[in-house]
């Protein structure tokens, strides 16, 4: 008894002169905890009966426990669909931006040109561009092409748009790769094709990896364009379905927020598994310019 | 095409060739994705500045009308065309001033603590990192749960509350706490849409700083240290200052970002009630689509271009310093 009180003080004191004061650190706990409350609310909402819910109040102690809400989210509002449209938009899009923007980010790299410099700035200036300028003209773009309500309105869409944030980022990746390495390999014989497949590609891959964490997120959380390219039901993304059920179940919050959440799986499994990538790739347009 | 001066060429002929070869190669690595961007950003902006000064409806063609679309929106006196539109400028003004002191503070004072080593500090960052991973729409979708009167968690805590305050003996009716209209009510619509956009940005500013925070030269740091700087002296004549890049950046994309807004407000609120939520994306949208009027929708992107254009030229102008020190 009497050791362990000897011993705490200068523990204490020890932590205490490493770490942030233990009152400021108890305020961050709470704030963290406050934070995660949507999250916990949500998650226990959607395990609950409505009626249950709706007679006995948040704060009751649930009486059962039930998947009826993500089954029934799940095959009668049409989740599934919505979330294969989701990857069948997402998947293709991500790909096309990041072969197009590595490719891209090698050209401004490797060759030395005049309009080098103003290409650049005109992906930079893209990414401050409030996407709702482009609205109407995609959306009159998209049915002159033929290919308004169509997942490829999409798709098209996106790995344009996301072109100025992937090439920003690569280019700047690429930029910290030696340049004696493309000219020995060019001295050797290889043509720039082959030193873009073999020497840049594999060395950007941690760039091209916080990229894809990061543009998946983002391009399977859109909502606006979603609205504005789409029309079936049949086709729409998890994002504008489930806005869509909104309407339908207006006050079934368990089955809302079930949906919710499962829309939520894929980016959580993506942040999840490859979170070092996520945060590096959020920083990165911030802190390397 | 111009070769690097640095490059030895044996002839001029080579050269030539070289150039060509070169020519070759940069149109096919930028070749599809310039045209790409082209066809979908860059010519859409365009096109947006020119639909500005025609009544398009989306049905019949559109008609070269001047200037009649922005004199509209300006028309500011009680009942004219740009009531709605000085309600969103003004609404956006707020969404700014709100985002560019909460979240940022917030984002920073976490970032200094986490950067400190403390226990169990993933679990802290994940905590507000996990708001980012959401589509906005499901963050709307939540928080129009917690804000629903009669069952959702905010209205149910207020409840509560009151019931224990009534319950030692106050006079409080604790079913008042369920007529809270968190999204209802013209006075706290805006407030309670930004509140939730403000969950969404603390962990991104605390990213970035905590980004940031790693890039300082510890040895500068301590260095004032033994030099007596502790405490909050040393965050603000040592850390604060040199943390500035990044709080230019943080403060541009906080001001863009809330230009931006638009999911949170279109799901929660739509605007409403009587516009007292309305922002600028999200009335350029409704009158495009919902009230047909195109070329007055464009002309409303305009202006929403313009203002974060001036934004954008202050992020431009940084990128471009660190691309002459790099160079």
């Amino acid at each position: 008894m009497s050791a362990t009180a000897t011993a705490q003080p200068q523990l204490r004191v020890r932590k205490v002169r490493k770490g942030p004061n233990p009152w400021v650190l108890g305020v961050v706990w709470v704030f963290a905890l406050l934070w995660l409350i949507p999250f916990v609310g949500a998650i226990i909402t959607s395990f609950r009966t409505f009626d249950d819910l709706n007679t006995r109040g948040f704060w009751s102690i649930p009486q059962e426990l039930t998947l009826n809400n993500f089954v029934r989210a799940w095959n009668q509002a049409g989740v599934s669909r919505y979330l294969l449209n989701s990857f069948e938009i997402t998947l293709p899009a991500l790909a096309i931006a990041i072969l197009f923007s590595s490719m891209c980010a090698y050209g401004l790299v490797r060759f030395r040109f005049r309009l080098s410099t103003p290409i650049y700035l005109m992906f930079v200036a893209g990414l401050m561009l409030p996407f709702q300028v482009l609205l109407l003209p995609v959306f009159f773009l998209a049915n002159k092409l033929h290919i308004y309500d169509t997942l490829w309105a999409l798709i098209l869409f996106h790995s344009a748009f996301q072109l100025a944030f992937c090439t920003f980022v690569l280019r700047n990746f690429m930029k910290t790769i030696p340049f004696s390495l493309f000219e020995s390999a060019l001295i050797d014989g290889a043509n720039e094709w082959i030193i873009f497949r073999r020497i840049a590609l594999p060395l950007l891959l941690p760039g091209l990896a916080a990229l894809a964490t990061l543009e998946f997120t983002w391009i399977f959380n859109d909502y606006l364009w979603a609205i504005v390219l789409l029309q079936s039901d049949q086709l729409k993304p998890i994002t504008t379905g489930l806005a869509n059920l909104r309407g339908q179940y207006i006050s079934d919050w368990p089955l809302m927020v079930a949906g919710s959440l499962i829309a939520t799986v894929p980016t959580l499994i993506v942040f999840f598994a490859l979170q070092r990538y996520f945060i590096d790739g959020l920083t990165v347009g911030a802190t390397k310019g | 095409m111009q070769p690097a001066p640095t490059r030895i060429t044996p002839s001029r002929a080579k050269q030539l060739n070289r150039n060509l070869g070169q020519f070759f190669w940069l149109l096919l690595f930028l070749g599809i994705p310039l045209a790409l961007y082209s066809l979908w950003v860059v010519y859409p902006t365009i096109r947006t500045f020119t639909l500005a000064f025609t009544n398009y409806d989306g049905l019949s063609p559109p008609q070269w009308i001047g200037w009649a679309n922005f004199k509209e929106l300006f028309d500011w006196r009680p009942g004219g065309g740009g009531e709605v539109l000085k309600q969103a400028l003004i609404h956006n003004l707020i969404w700014i001033l709100v985002f560019i002191t909460v979240p940022t503070s917030a984002g920073l004072a976490l970032a200094l603590v986490l950067n400190q080593g403390v226990r169990f500090d993933r679990f802290l960052k994940i905590a507000f990192y996990l708001p980012l991973v959401l589509a906005p729409v499901v963050t709307a979708m939540v928080w129009g749960w917690i804000y629903h009167p009669q069952q959702g968690l905010l209205n149910t805590v207020i409840y509560e509350i009151l019931r224990f305050v009534h319950f030692i003996g106050f006079n409080v009716d604790p079913e008042s706490a369920r007529s809270i209209g968190w999204l209802g009510d013209p006075n706290l619509s805006l407030i309670s849409v930004i509140a939730a956009a403000v969950w969404r940005q603390v962990g991104y500013v605390m990213v970035l700083y905590l980004a940031g925070l790693k890039t300082l030269d510890s040895e500068v740091l301590e260095a004032a240290k033994v030099d007596g700087a502790e405490g909050f002296n040393l965050f603000r004549y040592m850390i604060l200052p040199m943390l500035a890049p990044v709080t230019t950046i943080v403060i541009v994309i906080s001001i863009v970002d809330s230009l931006r807004s638009f999911d949170l407000v279109n799901v929660m609120t739509n605007g409403g009630p009587f516009n007292t939520s309305e922002v600028l994306a999200n009335y350029m949208v409704k009158a495009s689509f919902h009230d047909y009027r195109q070329g007055f929708g464009a002309a409303i992107a305009v202006i929403l271009f313009l203002i974060t254009f001036v934004f954008s030229v202050i992020y431009l102008r940084q990128v471009m310093s660190q691309e002459e020190r790099t160079a």
